[in-house]
């Protein structure tokens, strides 16, 4: 069987991209190592109740209809409907650093009275900061990578605003520590500020089940338990990918959605690692459920930032969990029609990959139980004592993003550089997803589309 | 195909990459941009499903002559002559 193209991973990105390409009557074929689709935002059932991987919000919210804006060229390129995401708001959210507190929600405005509330010196530098980030062209696949920090210092001159900024941005996709490319900054503070959370009431599975329909109607090919072992080469143009059962798969275009660092070692797998960097910054995740729902606890922010010092450290930490910052977020609390199920807290932390990669089976489960409650421990100090509710547990290491995603040190965000172009050295291999630079679930999805677009459907 | 017939085509296509946009009121002289929110991937769209409906290879330095829907059909009136609408 010869392809047009080949995707390798059924993530948002790859079936994206899959989609687009099936539309316009390419053959095309996605393979996906794992038993199940959606790589870092897959779902899974444990003990009788449904999980998703990853998610806590979609970030880029738009109310069904609006013409503009990520979300909305999204469905439009998809040909999907709004029923289809059938995204719900949030209600709340914050950020907490000590003494100071700042909530946003999905108009844009209510954060900017808050910063000017809680920082008045601020705020007309605040006010020339958005000015400079609704001019700036993030999206160019051509951009030069620029400080963010370095950018925002010109506007802000107070370090705990700077960080409270940064706090939620770098969080939700930075794949540097400390700071991040400008572009990326833009992108993530329209996406969280400007246009805010929402989520389907039936999570990440709903989405993902819709798209792989589309995807099937329009005649593509997904294979699981498929993983790639080889991407085969000659004269700089691939030609075939081979599978790790030594199935051969000729294509003319191959678009992988596995990482920069990762596909190149699918190009050259017996010589030693290459240089590109697969990136470090991973995290821990706590997942309670509850008997009752977080609201009854009097727990009705939908996701809270937190640090408990002024100056925020996101690094990877030396110590296998860093218990001095994270994310609370409640799947609940949304503006759903009913309630859901079971009441839910994910708790999530920056965490040392090689720590959690290195341990026997025995240890692991032993510390992920002793960080479970540490996790807790600290961020209860932000949100109500919940744990005498708490009915069932699961805990993410990054072990599990690696089992999940591919990516070698369980990097959620991908790796530090970013390919924008989606270029790699073989004329006919190409990148998507969180290694290409546009991150969330909606970015992810328009990082299949736009490279699509852009190398296989001209 | 007559005139009219590659216009409804046309907003039939505008219907799928834009089911947001009420296009009742489209003007047929004035830009699709100046009446629509419609980017670059929406206007290659255009293009593309009318490669996949007709098989015409529209190249890029004709692209201009899409900008309104008087143009569009003008331009492709000789093109999809002998074609059946779909």
């Amino acid at each position: 069987m010869r392809y047009d193209t080949v995707i390798i991973g059924a993530g948002m990105s790859g079936l994206s991209a899959g989609v687009r390409l099936a539309y316009y009557e390419k053959k095309v074929c996605i393979l996906e190592r794992h038993t199940t689709i959606g790589g870092l935002n897959s779902f899974y059932r444990l003990r009788k109740r449904n999980y998703d991987v990853g998610l806590h919000a979609i970030t880029n919210y738009a109310e069904p209809g609006t013409k503009q804006g990520p979300l909305s060229k999204l469905l439009r390129q998809l040909r999907m409907t709004w029923e289809d995401f059938d995204l719900r708001p949030q209600l709340r959210s914050s950020i907490v650093f000590p003494d100071c507190k700042l909530y946003f929600t999905n108009q844009f405005s209510v954060f900017v009275d808050q910063v000017a509330t809680a920082f008045p010196s601020q705020i007309d530098g605040f006010r020339r900061l958005v000015q400079r980030i609704a001019d700036h062209d993030a999206l160019s696949l051509d951009r030069q990578v620029l400080s963010a920090r370095q950018v925002v210092s010109e506007y802000i001159h107070d370090p705990l605003l700077v960080d409270m900024i940064f706090c939620p941005l770098m969080f939700y996709g930075s794949a540097t520590p400390r700071d991040m490319d400008f572009s990326q900054f833009v992108i993530m503070f329209k996406s969280i500020f400007h246009e805010g959370f929402g989520r389907p009431f039936e999570g990440i599975r709903l989405i993902l089940k819709k798209l792989v329909r589309h995807f099937r109607s329009l005649g593509g090919d997904l294979k699981l338990r498929a993983g790639v072992r080889e991407i085969r080469h000659t004269g700089g143009r691939a030609t075939a990918v081979t599978l790790d059962d030594g199935t051969e798969i000729e294509a003319d275009n191959i678009l992988s959605s596995a990482g920069s660092a990762e596909t190149m070692r699918m190009i050259s797998p017996g010589s030693p690692p290459v240089k590109a960097d697969p990136g470090d910054i991973s995290f821990v995740e706590s997942i309670s459920v509850l008997d009752c729902a977080p609201a009854d606890l009097g727990h009705r922010d939908t996701i809270v930032f937190y640090s408990d010092s002024p100056k925020l450290f996101y690094e990877r930490p030396s110590e296998p969990v860093d218990l001095r910052s994270g994310i609370i977020c409640s799947p609940n609390n949304f503006d759903y029609s009913e309630p859901l199920e079971d009441g839910r807290i994910r708790i999530t932390a920056l965490a040392n990959p090689h720590y959690w990669m290195n341990l026997s089976d025995e240890q692991y489960v032993a510390e992920k139980d002793l960080w479970n409650d540490r996790i807790i421990q600290s961020a209860v100090k932000h949100i109500p004592e919940f744990r005498s509710h708490v009915v069932d547990t699961d805990v993410f290491t990054p072990k599990t993003i690696r089992r999940f995603t591919g990516h070698l040190n369980g990097c959620v965000y991908g790796a530090p550089e970013k390919f924008v172009n989606g270029q790699t050295p073989l004329s006919n291999l190409f990148l998507c997803g969180t290694d290409q630079g546009f991150l969330g679930i909606v970015g992810a999805m328009l990082s299949g589309i736009t490279i699509a677009n852009r190398h296989l459907l001209k | 195909m007559t005139a009219d017939q590659i216009r409804q085509v046309i907003l039939d296509i505008l219907e799928r990459i834009a089911p947001d946009e009420d296009l009742t009121g489209l003007e047929d002289a004035r830009p699709f941009r100046e009446q629509m929110e419609l980017d670059s991937m929406d206007f290659l769209d255009i293009v593309m499903e009318l490669r996949k409906m007709y098989r015409i290879q529209i190249p890029e330095e004709d692209y201009s002559n899409l900008n309104t829907m008087a143009g569009t059909v003008a331009y492709l009136l000789p093109r999809l002559r002998d074609v059946a609408a779909v």
